[in-house]
């Protein structure tokens, strides 16, 4: 990850959280969420029980009825304020990858070429399917994919990346990101995303209360937390009538005050959840941002936390993208120091990594030092499709290497063949999940193998154990490449993947997700190539490159900025992670009630039943301080929360059920204890400082 | 407690754990079709039936046409036994020549039988001809048992089945119910109770002549013979228990020695009252192919139901704390069975009657051999308590089942975030229709107990009814409402409950408590049938470990305590304390 996250409480930010928490006391935004609506009728309720007191009718002293009121409004302000603090973090984020193109100015051409005629729009008012020119030194407008031209471009703003990258028309690298900026040449760019549709904007809505759709679980989540809140207003509401009948049955005391009924009824309600829901969704997505992440919606982000099985590329996801040569095979009769010698000279003007790899090789092996390629008269003959070899012709000598088929083709066209022991040397190497290259030279006296340069796959490092890390989550992977099975086998049992696909083309990918799916299991996979477009548009969790094709983009439902293939594993995490905090919240929350009927219901019916005290298990003061402390602690507790909200709960990749254990004992056992030490704590600074 | 009365306890638990396990073999055949030499037997009866109806043994129904079957059912139903009780006058087998039941008794009599509360307003032996309590009541405690068995198998089916939109047929299902599980299994319990001296007569009442002729209390008139009712009992009896009725044959229910001679037959009584809710978890474990899950939630319902029955004994056996403070005795020794004898079943002990008080609230029976009212605060309580769990421990015939299986679905989704996945259970997803229809459930029952607690509290014609004022007085009402709410159907006593207030409100409670509950289970039901079948795998919560176990535990009794503590605290609560603190 380039950029550097965002403190998680910035001065700017919180002063903007507290504008807008008070901004959020407008009624159309509370009945987004029920649990909070209900507090916020409580508190409204209680402000006219306090005007009523004030004018000499009230059930309860002026005083208290305020302080209780204040509390109460309060816990409404701190649930907003938990929203607006990730909203914040969340746009400032998604501001500052927007800022660079709100400015730029487009070249609008009338036809998709060139030389067609020109006119300057706004950027924001380019439409789906308009056509712009982008020059050196200027920067695209808006999300799209080259139609003409080959350029240059500096994607940092979007990456972090400094190095350019190179964009040209057709083929896997001919999608642009709008805010990006054109180093040298020029592209025509035909744009594919309308104003406020393109990722980012998808994006900033994800981070937005008011505009965040709710996923499904959330939802699922919020129907059990209206009905819990449901349960308690019934359980307060009758209180009064039991509460009538109790002191007309013991004739004493009096019938608990309403003021007392909402403060009680604020308290049992989920408000710690409550009011926390939302920041948790929205944090769950600034943090796929800061992971660099642009994710289209929050229902992929959650569904990435149950994905049970990871397609993953073989090529630049489980190995460097490159092979490494490793070992120098001689044919018979052969020495080891000649193959060497000749794979050098055949790779010295060979800039791939592979044959920079046997340059390389030799010199540490057999202490040959590269040539300079013009001190040797030599020339250099690049790879062809054609070919499939490449080489050098040097005076009476030519060096060709390539894969089997290909040298024995070149060898056949003089009248020669395969030494049968080299191809079973190749075969051996490819039975170990390498490549053989055979290198063949042909001097005076006709063509001759020299022997084969076994070319590794080279697994990343580190990879193996996230593999196992992910084994743990219960994640399988399965591993895809259009490698012989053979080869694909024995790179699967090296990177430590459970199962492999081998030659599979793009229709393969399509058929096994198909039939995961089928079998019930959610699978995820990257993808940058237009042909993954299928397979993208299928998967569960699917996750395109930045680096990879417009077509790839829209059909997965996020990009990586970084195009780095094992982000995936940060995107399950980040998924999981946002479900546990709910779970682990809702808990606590649920947990925290016990605490509270110790310390109100003594309090409520003291002068009724005095024998009830027998439940003031916390010895709290008087009935009015411990109410006051047990609405002040509910209140409290969600401001001591939205740290753990917006970073979300830790997650250890562990089993399901060591996972619950020790979210069961943080979070259900310290909900049911913390309250008991809260409410004991702030009852006695009330009582200290004499304020009840 | 003494020793004996552990033993007595821990017997009783480990025979009903080796009942259960060949009855939920013995159900699973049923639901197969495998019903052996019963159903060479009875064969062409069910199949009478199915033509009858107009419907065949493989039609199947969505869930929207299940519910409409068993609503229909059951309105019928209703009808039918308010009708026999308004008709009783002229119909036969009314030897002692009653007429017919008022109105609001008849109504809230026929709808306490259909829903399986079987909560009494009347006096069985004072009012009802033995024809409307054979044709009407012991019919109906077959039928609403069997209602409750083929909705349970309905969820069941909406969990073993994948991508289909039918649960079953509810007329097959009812059926099958009540010839191949219900019938037998009465029968052969009747024989039993029946040997053992319960009466099984037509004839009519028996006076017996005083040895020491007394005077009415109530009118002053000289007394010289005693009426000794008597009637077909055996044959209700086992069905009423067997059933999770409770309903009795006498006011006095099973503390009547016609109805509960022996202590043999008290065992079998509450034997029979948990068997089928015990082996209807044990089947959910085979119908959903493992074992375990089965095991897992009897595993739950029996912890609870342990703990239950010894805190309701060691709170009967400590005894009145006031009479302590008096200096008396309570310990148990040879000379006193100890502890607070008051209302309990004097010839069977304190634990025995602990142990029916706590079977018959934990499943939805509702028969007692005991008076609840006369427990101590907290032994009362705990009866209390355990109908306030809405039916999930052990519970009603089936009712208890996919009663609790809505709390495992609310376990379930709060546990399966805390290990960050989208809740699923046995691979179907927990999403918001679930969620709704659960907590349709979960809420219902608070407003159905609570509403109506509210208005009786506030009602001078309800208050009319109690025995007792203060704590205690409100703790009848709210016994009252929690029984029918989660059609119990057992009483506190000491409340009158036959007057329009109760039996009117009571009617409108029971029939919400139970299809408010019936209608949503068979919706999620419907759409888990619907639902693809997740595979399990290690980031799966795994639902048969004693971790879930225990946190289904929780679920039930943090649910049950943060809605009712309030409650609990101005009745039973407060009136142990004050009784402590005097």
């Amino acid at each position: 990850m380039s950029r550097k996250p965002h403190p998680r409480f910035d001065a700017a930010l919180v002063r903007q959280a507290l504008v807008d928490a008070l901004k959020k006391l407008h009624p159309r935004h509370q009945l987004r969420n029920p649990v909070m609506f209900t507090v916020y009728v409580g508190s409204a309720l209680t402000t006219l029980l306090f005007l009523q007191a004030l004018s000499g009718a009230g059930e309860a002293p002026a005083g208290f009825i305020l302080a209780v009121t204040l509390w109460l409004w309060f816990t409404v302000l701190f649930a907003n304020f938990a929203e607006a603090m990730a909203e914040g973090r969340g746009k400032a984020q998604a501001e500052s990858l927007r800022r660079t193109r709100t400015h730029a100015r487009a070249r609008r051409l009338q036809a998709p070429q060139r030389g067609a005629p020109q006119e300057a729009v706004p950027s924001d008012r380019l439409r789906s399917g308009d056509v712009v020119l982008v020059e050196a030194g200027e920067i695209i407008p808006g999300d799209g994919e080259v139609i003409e031209g080959i350029a240059s471009v500096n994607e940092s703003a979007i990456t972090g990346e400094s190095a350019p990258v190179v964009r040209e028309s057709g083929g896997d690298r001919s999608a642009v990101t709008g805010g990006t900026t054109v180093l040298s040449d020029w592209l025509v760019v035909r744009i594919t995303a309308n104003p406020g549709e393109s990722f980012l904007d998808r994006m900033i809505g994800l981070v937005e209360g008011a505009k965040r759709q709710k996923t499904p679980n959330e939802i699922a989540l919020a129907i059990l937390l209206a009905s819990l809140t449901l349960i308690f207003l019934l359980v307060t509401a009758t209180l009064l009538p039991y509460s009538r009948y109790a002191v007309e049955a013991s004739g004493s005391g009096q019938v608990v005050p309403l003021t007392v009924l909402i403060a009680l009824f604020v308290c049992l309600a989920p408000t710690t959840i409550g009011g926390l829901l939302s920041a948790i969704g929205i944090a769950g997505m600034d943090r796929m941002i800061q992971a660099n992440v642009i994710a289209t919606s929050g229902r992929a982000v959650e569904a990435a936390g149950d994905v049970d099985v990871l397609l993953l590329d073989k090529t630049g996801t489980i190995t460097l993208g490159n092979r490494q040569a490793t070992e120098f095979v001689p044919a018979p009769g052969v020495g080891t120091e000649r193959l060497a010698d000749a794979a050098q000279l055949a790779s010295l003007a060979d800039e791939t990594p592979e044959g920079r790899s046997i340059v390389v090789l030799a010199k540490e092996r057999y202490g040959l030092r590269g040539r300079e390629i013009h001190e040797l008269d030599a020339h250099f003959v690049p790879f062809t499709a054609q070919t499939s070899m490449s080489g050098v012709d040097l005076p009476g000598r030519q060096i060709r290497k390539g894969s089997v088929e290909a040298i024995e083709r070149w060898l056949r066209a003089q009248g020669r063949g395969l030494a049968p022991l080299v191809r079973d040397a190749a075969d051996a190497i490819s039975r170990q999940g390498a490549t053989p290259l055979i290198v063949a030279e042909r001097g005076a006296d006709g063509g001759e193998v020299l022997g084969v340069v076994r070319l590794k796959d080279i697994v990343k490092g580190g990879i193996r154990e996230r593999f196992a890390e992910l084994r743990r989550m219960g994640i399988r992977t399965v591993m895809i490449t259009g490698d012989n099975a053979l080869t694909a086998a024995a790179i699967a049992a090296e990177a430590g993947v459970d199962d492999f696909l081998a030659e599979a083309r793009p229709e393969d990918k399509l058929a096994l997700i198909r039939q995961l799916q089928q079998e019930g299991r959610l699978v995820a996979m990257t993808g940058d190539g237009t042909n993954d477009a299928p397979a993208l548009a299928q998967a569960d969790v699917a996750v395109a490159m930045n680096s990879g094709t417009q077509a790839a983009k829209e059909a997965g439902n996020m990009v990586d900025l970084d195009s780095n293939p094992t982000k995936l594993i940060e995107i399950v995490e980040i998924g999981k992670q946002l479900l546990m905090t709910r779970g682990a919240l809702t808990t606590f929350s649920l947990a925290n009630d016990v605490a509270k009927y110790f310390a109100i219901i003594p309090a409520a019916f003291a002068a009724t039943y005095p024998a009830l005290d027998a439940l003031n298990v916390m010895a709290l003061a008087s009935p009015r301080s411990a109410l006051m402390s047990a609405v002040i602690f509910n209140a409290l507790v969600i401001v001591a929360l939205i740290p753990l909200a917006l970073r979300g709960v830790s997650y250890k990749p562990t089993g399901a059920s060591q996972m619950l254990r020790t979210n069961l004992l943080i979070y259900g056992l310290g909900g049911l204890a913390v309250p008991f030490v809260g409410i004991k704590a702030i009852d006695l600074v009330l009582t200290g400082l004499g304020l009840v | 407690m003494t020793a004996n009365g552990i033993a007595q306890i821990s017997l009783y638990l480990v025979t009903l754990v080796l009942v259960a396990v060949p009855l939920a073999a013995w159900l699973e055949r049923v639901g197969d079709g495998r019903a052996g030499p019963l159903e060479r037997a009875f064969g062409p009866l069910e199949r009478a039936f199915y033509r009858l109806l107009g419907t065949a043994a493989d039609a199947e129904q969505d869930w929207r046409g299940y519910a409409a079957a068993v609503l229909v059912f059951s309105a019928f139903s209703v009808l039918a036994v308010f009708a026999l009780q308004e008709l009783q006058g002229a119909l036969p087998l009314n030897p002692q020549g009653f007429g017919a039941v008022a109105a609001d008794s008849a109504l809230n009599t026929a709808v306490s039988f259909v829903t399986n509360t079987n909560w009494q307003g009347y006096g069985g032996e004072s009012t009802l001809s033995y024809l409307t309590q054979m044709l009407g009541l012991a019919v109906q405690n077959f039928l609403s048992a069997a209602v409750g068995l083929a909705v349970m198998l309905a969820l069941f089916r909406g969990f073993s089945r994948r991508e289909t939109a039918t649960l079953g047929n509810f007329w097959v299902d009812l059926t099958r119910a009540t010839l191949y599980v219900l019938l037998p299994l009465a029968f052969v319990l009747a024989l039993a109770l029946a040997a053992q001296g319960v009466v099984q007569t037509f004839a009519p009442y028996v006076t017996a002549t005083l040895l020491e002729p007394t005077v009415d209390s109530a009118s002053g008139q000289p007394l010289t013979g005693q009426v000794i009712a008597l009637g077909p009992v055996a044959s209700q009896l086992a069905i009423k228990h067997l059933g999770t009725n409770g309903g009795g044959f006498f006011n006095a229910n099973a503390s009547h020695p016609y109805e509960n001679p022996t202590a043999l037959t008290d065992f079998l009584l509450v034997l029979a009252q948990t068997a089928l809710p015990a082996a209807c978890a044990l089947l959910f474990g085979r119908v959903t192919g493992d074992r375990r899950q089965g095991w897992a939630i009897l595993a739950a319902m029996l912890i609870v139901l342990a703990v239950a029955l010894f805190a309701a004994y060691a709170a009967e056996s400590a005894g009145n704390p006031r009479i302590a403070a008096l200096g008396v005795d309570q310990q148990a020794g040879d000379a006193s069975p100890g502890g607070n004898l008051e209302g309990k079943e004097v010839r069977f002990g304190i634990a025995r009657s602990a142990l029916f008080a706590v079977t018959t609230t934990a499943t939805s029976c509702g028969a007692v051999n005991g008076m609840h009212d006369s427990f101590t605060p907290l032994g009362g309580l705990v009866p209390l308590a355990l109908m306030q769990f809405s039916e999930t421990i052990l519970g009603g015939v089936g009712a208890g089942m996919y009663g609790m299986l809505v709390f495992v679905i609310v376990a379930v989704f709060v546990a399966g975030l805390m290990v960050g996945r989208t809740p699923e259970y046995l691979g179907k997803k927990i999403e918001p229709f679930e969620m709704k229809m659960a907590a349709i459930v979960v809420l219902l029952m608070p407003a159905v107990v609570l509403l109506p607690t509210a208005v009786a509290a506030v009602t001078p014609a309800a208050l009319a009814s109690l025995s007792n004022p203060g704590a205690h007085g409100f703790a009848q009402v709210l016994y009252a409402f929690t029984s029918m709410g989660n059609n119990n159907g057992s009483a506190f006593a000491g409340l009158n409950a036959n007057t329009p207030f109760y039996n009117l409100l009571g009617a409108a409670v029971m029939l919400l408590g139970r299809f408010g509950t019936i209608v949503p289970v068979l919706a999620i039901a419907g759409s888990l049938a619907a639902k693809k079948t997740v595979p399990a795998g290690p980031g799966t919560l795994p639902t048969h470990t004693p971790l879930f176990v225990g946190f289904l535990i929780g679920t039930v009794v943090i649910v049950g305590a943060l809605t009712f503590f309030p409650v609990l605290a101005l009745g039973p609560l407060v009136e142990q304390l004050q009784l402590a603190a005097h």
